[in-house]
């Protein structure tokens, strides 16, 4: 059954919501696992789980599709999310194809991360021309920060996961939600790049995210404020152009939506094919609050 | 007028003046009919000054880079584009002291200056810019920058060859008709390969085209670090001159690129 939970747009308080030019396809995204996860992580902003099948898996066909279309439309970097990408069966041919004509980014938990699954990953990296980065979240320093978000035990699989990327050469980014209080700060993410040296990683990457209060998140802290929207609100061109919707899209099994944060509202869907999409949107739900304020790019 | 067949560019000067007084010999040597600077003169270095007076002294033309983007319009930080604050931390050092450094002569001087400018160099139309033709801080890395997006920069701006910097790693990818981008290196910093020389870049232009040759510029290097642990600018920067390895801003290199280097 799906648990899909709606985001409608939120009535305009005053004045009418700023629209967001589409500047050039920069970034195109897969919601290659759709919202199917093998972890039920309290915060996240698209309730991913084992049972929510919201958004499909996407096929190979599906991307392969997509990435043609991009390479025509010139787009700089792609970024494979969910849900959990490795659950996804084709997900090494879909890296594959993606390495062949860009640099390339996958988001993914690290639970299901071997030694075997490292190795591959690092045999695509060497092969290809362009940067393929693994992004791996984490949410505290151990299990008493972690898992009460993320899942009972997954502290200790994720940073399996992390070790085995370490053990073949690769260097993961990894990324922390202010879920961990602490993370924002100079402290905290000092006590992160500690963390991740003890792992193996002689170059840690580290990526702090603010967190979105949609899906999940509502339920575990709070919705949004009713002041917290851009109705009414003038942004000034490099501001518009500093959202991410402003050059990015995410291809889904049901087709392409403005950016990885909204999609689970049917109005952010924005047509079948990526050329379909390239035009204004406006700004007219919370989270876009979140873009503005926090100047946050799910890109790495 | 004599035809333009060769020309150097010269990337990031970062006050590395001493490197820069070496590379217009060596470019000179080779016979150029040209020199351009394609910005971010000061950085990083000491004495900003000492740059500016040798690309004056030898007529050199020059866009602007972020740094003279920011230090001619009074900005308060340099606008390098970097996201992680560890990246920002050095950057904003390195911005202040230049900052102060820099006359006020020269940062209006630097405001004159175009943010892009065009040449023909045999068949070729190329367009000279810091980051790349969108973005004056733009970074066009290997590793990140793909050949379709290359094509769409070239559509978009009636051009055959992007020539920039901003990176600090010298690259190219051109196709079978020269098409594409060269990213001509830094002169202020080594391209964190454990050498302590630095690069720019010649294009020549001939019966095959437009050829590229990046040029390796050895200098005085320990008398650059020397001249930085003076004017107390920290010991990371000066560790990367004296032994080819980036130590800070590093959090912005693809990975890829940060995989070559030692930090």
């Amino acid at each position: 059954m799906s648990q899909l939970v709606q985001i409608a747009p939120l009535a305009p308080a005053e004045g009418t919501f700023p629209a967001v030019p589409m500047l050039g396809l920069d970034t195109l995204w897969f919601q290659v696992a759709g919202t199917i996860c093998n972890l039920e992580c309290t915060h996240c902003f698209i309730s991913c789980s084992p049972t929510n099948h919201a958004h499909a898996m996407m096929t190979l066909d599906q991307v392969t599709s997509y990435l043609a279309e991009a390479k025509r439309l010139g787009v700089r970097e792609y970024y494979f999310t969910g849900g959990e990408p490795f659950m996804n069966k084709s997900i090494f041919e879909m890296f594959e194809a993606a390495l062949a004509q860009g640099p390339t980014s996958v988001l993914t938990n690290g639970v299901l991360i071997k030694d075997k699954t490292a190795e591959r990953l690092q045999a695509l990296s060497d092969a290809s021309d362009y940067s393929f980065d693994v992004r791996i979240s984490v949410d505290g320093y151990g299990p008493e920060d972690n898992d009460p978000v993320r899942g009972a035990g997954t502290f200790d699989r994720i940073v399996e996961g992390i070790a085995a990327l370490a053990r073949v050469g690769l260097n993961p980014v990894i990324t922390v939600t202010e879920v961990c209080g602490e993370a924002g700060t100079r402290a905290g993410r000092t006590r992160f790049i500690e963390l991740l040296r003890s792992l193996g990683l002689a170059q840690p990457r580290l990526k702090i995210l603010p967190l979105l209060r949609i899906g999940a998140e509502e339920q575990r802290a709070r919705g949004y404020h009713k002041w917290e929207s851009l109705a009414g609100a003038h942004l000034t061109g490099d501001e518009l152009a500093a959202l991410q919707c402003s050059s990015c899209r995410i291809a889904c099994a049901s087709g392409v939506f403005v950016c990885p944060i909204l999609i689970d509202a049917p109005g952010a869907r924005m047509g079948d094919t990526l050329e379909a999409t390239l035009r204004p949107f406006p700004l007219e739900y919370s989270a876009c609050f979140t873009c503005h304020a926090e100047g946050l790019s799910c890109a790495t | 007028m004599r035809d333009v067949t060769r020309v150097a560019f010269l990337g990031g000067i970062y006050s590395n003046y001493l490197a820069l007084d070496a590379a217009i010999r060596a470019a000179k040597a080779r016979g150029v009919d040209a020199i351009w600077a394609l910005g971010d003169f000061g950085a990083f270095g000491p004495h900003p000054d000492r740059s500016v007076e040798l690309l004056r002294e030898h007529d050199i033309p020059g866009i602007q880079g972020n740094y003279e983007e920011s230090l001619s319009s009074n900005a308060e930080d340099c606008h390098c584009g970097y996201t992680d604050p560890r990246d920002n931390h050095y950057a904003q050092i390195s911005y202040d002291y230049t900052f102060a450094k820099t006359s006020a002569a020269y940062k209006q001087w630097m405001g004159t200056l175009p943010k892009q400018a065009r040449l023909e160099l045999g068949d070729q139309r190329l367009l000279l810019c810091h980051g790349s033709p969108r973005q004056i801080n733009e970074f066009l890395w290997e590793s990140n920058t793909p050949t379709p997006f290359i094509d769409r920069m070239l559509d978009a701006n009636d051009a055959d060859l992007i020539v920039c910097t901003h990176t600090g790693i010298h690259w190219q990818r051109r196709d079978d008709r020269g098409r594409g981008v060269v990213n001509v290196g830094a002169l202020g910093r080594p391209a964190n390969d454990g050498r302590t020389n630095v690069w720019f870049a010649i294009l020549t232009s001939g019966p095959h085209g437009v050829q590229t040759e990046f040029v390796p510029v050895e200098y005085d290097h320990e008398r650059l670090a020397r001249e930085m642990t003076e004017e107390g600018l920290p010991d990371e920067f000066v560790e990367t001159i004296r032994t080819g390895w980036w130590t800070t801003c590093l959090e912005i290199l693809p990975a890829k690129e940060r995989a070559r280097g030692q930090f």
